[in-house]
């Protein structure tokens, strides 16, 4: 009978067990992830290069690749390659893994396909969630991902940000401390709004270099449905034809 | 004759390439009231030769290696995105074969379901049934095998724990688990013989036993949606009334269903490789790490009703050993249903309620379980998984009951159309 209780009970339950078994712990706010805007890419791909590089490889890709954002060789020659790289490397680092390994306790992971492992909405959130906490060994801790090893290398954008958090009661009636607020204390360089446009497109070439096939993946994709769309009909007709004698 | 005619002498007189040809195509008769659920057939020969192709293709590029590359990552893992961007057409090869994987699973699950309604496992065709199961179980080792090489977090540790399952074998658990990893962890030992025999062993069999499966079946003859035998009513000229020949036929119904089939899959390979995390799944996409395990490890889905069954058996004396038995029972149970069956009819459309209402029990219980296996394991859920495999097992041991006791429909003389 207990049982029978216990699966109603779940049957209530059942959207909000979904959602926790998702993970999320904040809210994500919407990546404004556009593929076919060439400019915000190349801004990204810019943000990428000068912010991310210096400790995060992307080894897997290459630089040519940029190409397919409308950055010319030439470009990509001279505003994004350091004297000894060529433009068919990979997008690597001087620092070695295991000395990283030493210095921050963990290797600064590979962003190649980080947009795939964490969605893009994770990482616009992400790096918009660095606040002050001299708990830290860094100084810095981030509501997206608690005590991250990583400092906010783009502090200086957007300034340095502190959390407010609220103590709210679960349905047992315990006491929890959620995040509530951010507040900003020490201005940035730029605006928020304009810190939070530039994030976006960091995170757009994020999710374009994850999978730089994809804009060709889905034309394509289209083209072959068009194909056996048609092909369909034939092989329709074909069966009848064959089957009128069939009884 | 001509040129042409003359070879075709020349090879018969050798080789029996026209006999052959009639046996299995142009003069195999095969009943012609053959529904939606005979395409599923052909269409696991499709996906078989997918899988092959684009496998040979990916491992022209693919290398088996766990060694870290100079910028830290596994060389294995690389060598997949080395394929995804570097190789013309990689991606797509590469999608074809991940979610080719998945379709393989779906059109033999259809497959199987569609041999239990029609009752095509019963006399004389308990070989093809027991061909095709074993099919299956190479099929799961194969799958499984194969998740392994892109050395993922997923890869990893699916394996570290499928393979931990045979330690549990009371007395030679540990060694066998060893013998089977090569190493004390999943390493590179484990990542080149899962290659080897996903590459080699597995596909020679798979290939032996699709053969053993289509001859068996050519031997006997198809069954069909009626479940009455079209060899018992045959007409002046020797030749079933009912059976029209496998090819052009059904080889252009065939094609059709091919059509519609790979239009589903291309939307899949085209527009969601990933299928929301359940082809491809995201923890996937971080190279295999020894000494980071992900918070929450699940199976691909096509494994998950066995997974859940095994999380539900609570251990025994602290060996799970229970739990991995049963779950190897759930599998192997399959060979036993030929002779589990004790109707007097083959097809559901002559069965009584009971069956009917056991079958749907089954069907709910199957997919309840595979949502339950992609689930972490809560009490509640536990609970579910139980109920859910006492009624999965009951489908099959209370079988020989509930078929005798039935109520059931004569058979038509005739296949009804």
């Amino acid at each position: 009978m207990k049982l029978i209780k216990q699966l109603f009970a779940l049957l209530a339950f059942v959207p909000l067990v979904a959602a926790a078994a998702g993970g999320a712990e904040i809210p994500l706010d919407k990546a404004p992830v556009n593929l076919s805007d060439k400019a915000s890419l190349q801004r990204g791909a810019k943000m990428f290069v000068n912010y991310c590089l210096n400790c995060h490889s992307a080894s897997y890709m290459r630089y040519t690749r940029l190409q397919d954002i409308g950055l010319t060789e030439e470009q990509i020659k001279d505003n994004l390659l350091f004297a000894s790289e060529k433009p068919g490397d990979t997008m690597t680092v001087n620092m070695s893994y295991k000395d990283a390994k030493v210095w921050f306790g963990a290797a600064p992971p590979d962003l190649t396909v980080i947009a795939r492992s964490r969605n893009p909405d994770w990482l616009y959130t992400y790096l918009r969630s660095f606040y002050r906490d001299e708990t830290r060994p860094t100084g810095w801790n981030n509501t997206a991902f608690d005590k991250v090893g990583m400092p906010h290398v783009m502090a200086s954008l957007q300034g340095e940000q502190v959390a407010h958090f609220k103590k709210v009661k679960d349905h047992e009636g315990a006491e929890h401390e959620v995040f509530d607020r951010f507040e900003l204390v020490k201005p940035g360089t730029v605006s928020q709004a304009q810190y939070d446009s530039m994030v976006g497109d960091l995170v757009n070439y994020l999710a374009w270099m994850a999978e730089p096939a994809k804009t060709k993946r889905m034309q394509t994709g289209l083209l072959v449905l068009a194909f056996l769309g048609l092909f369909f009909i034939i092989a329709y007709y074909l069966k009848k034809e064959f089957w009128k004698d069939v009884h | 004759m001509n040129a042409l005619q003359k070879l075709l002498g020349w090879v018969d007189a050798r080789f029996p390439l026209t006999a052959t040809y009639k046996a299995h195509l142009s003069e195999y008769y095969a009943p012609k009231n053959f529904n939606f659920w005979y395409f599923f057939g052909s269409l696991a020969l499709l996906v078989l030769v997918i899988q092959i192709v684009t496998g040979i293709f990916l491992v022209m590029h693919y290398k088996p290696d766990g060694s870290l590359n100079a910028a830290g990552v596994p060389v294995a893992f690389a060598s997949v995105e080395y394929i995804m961007r570097d190789v013309d057409w990689g991606w797509l090869v590469r999608y074809l074969h991940s979610t080719g994987a998945s379709a393989f699973f779906v059109v033999v699950y259809l497959h199987m379901f569609r041999g239990m309604i029609y009752g095509s496992y019963r006399k004389p065709r308990e070989l093809i049934w027991i061909f095709g199961v074993i099919i299956y179980l190479v099929l799961m080792a194969e799958a499984f095998m194969g998740y392994l090489l892109p050395w993922g977090q997923m890869s990893y540790w699916g394996a570290q724990v499928i393979i931990n399952l045979f330690a549990a074998v009371p007395f030679i658990g540990n060694d066998l688990s060893l013998w089977i990893r090569g190493d004390f962890v999943v390493g590179d030992a484990t990542l080149n013989r899962f290659f080897s025999f996903h590459v080699i062993a597995m596909p020679l069999v798979l290939l032996a036993l699709v053969a053993a499966h289509l001859v068996a079946l050519h031997e006997v003859g198809s069954n069909n949606p009626d479940g009455v035998e079209i060899k018992k009513k045959k007409g002046e000229d020797g030749k079933p009334l009912d059976g029209i020949p496998f090819h052009p036929y059904y080889t252009v119904k065939d094609i059709l269903g091919v059509v519609v089939f790979l239009i589903a899959f291309s939307a899949v390979v085209f527009f969601a490789p990933e299928m929301g995390g359940y082809f491809l799944e995201a923890n996937n996409f971080i190279p295999a790490d020894p000494l980071k395990t992900p918070a929450h490890i699940a199976p691909v889905w096509y494994f998950t009703p066995y997974y859940a069954i095994l999380r539900a058996v609570p251990p025994l004396l602290g060996s799970q050993f229970p739990g991995v038995l049963l779950m190897g029972v759930a599998v192997l149970i399959f060979f036993a249903l030929p002779w589990l069956d004790r109707s007097p009819v083959k097809s559901i459309r002559y069965r009584g309620p009971i069956y009917k209402w056991f079958l749907a029990a089954f069907v709910i219980s199957f997919i309840g379980l595979g949502w339950l296996g992609i689930l972490p394991a809560t009490p509640l859920y536990t609970w579910i998984a139980r109920i859910l495999s006492v009624v999965y097992f009951a489908f099959f041991l209370l079988m020989p009951w509930y078929t005798k006791i039935d109520k059931t429909k004569p058979e038509p003389e005739r296949v009804t159309g």
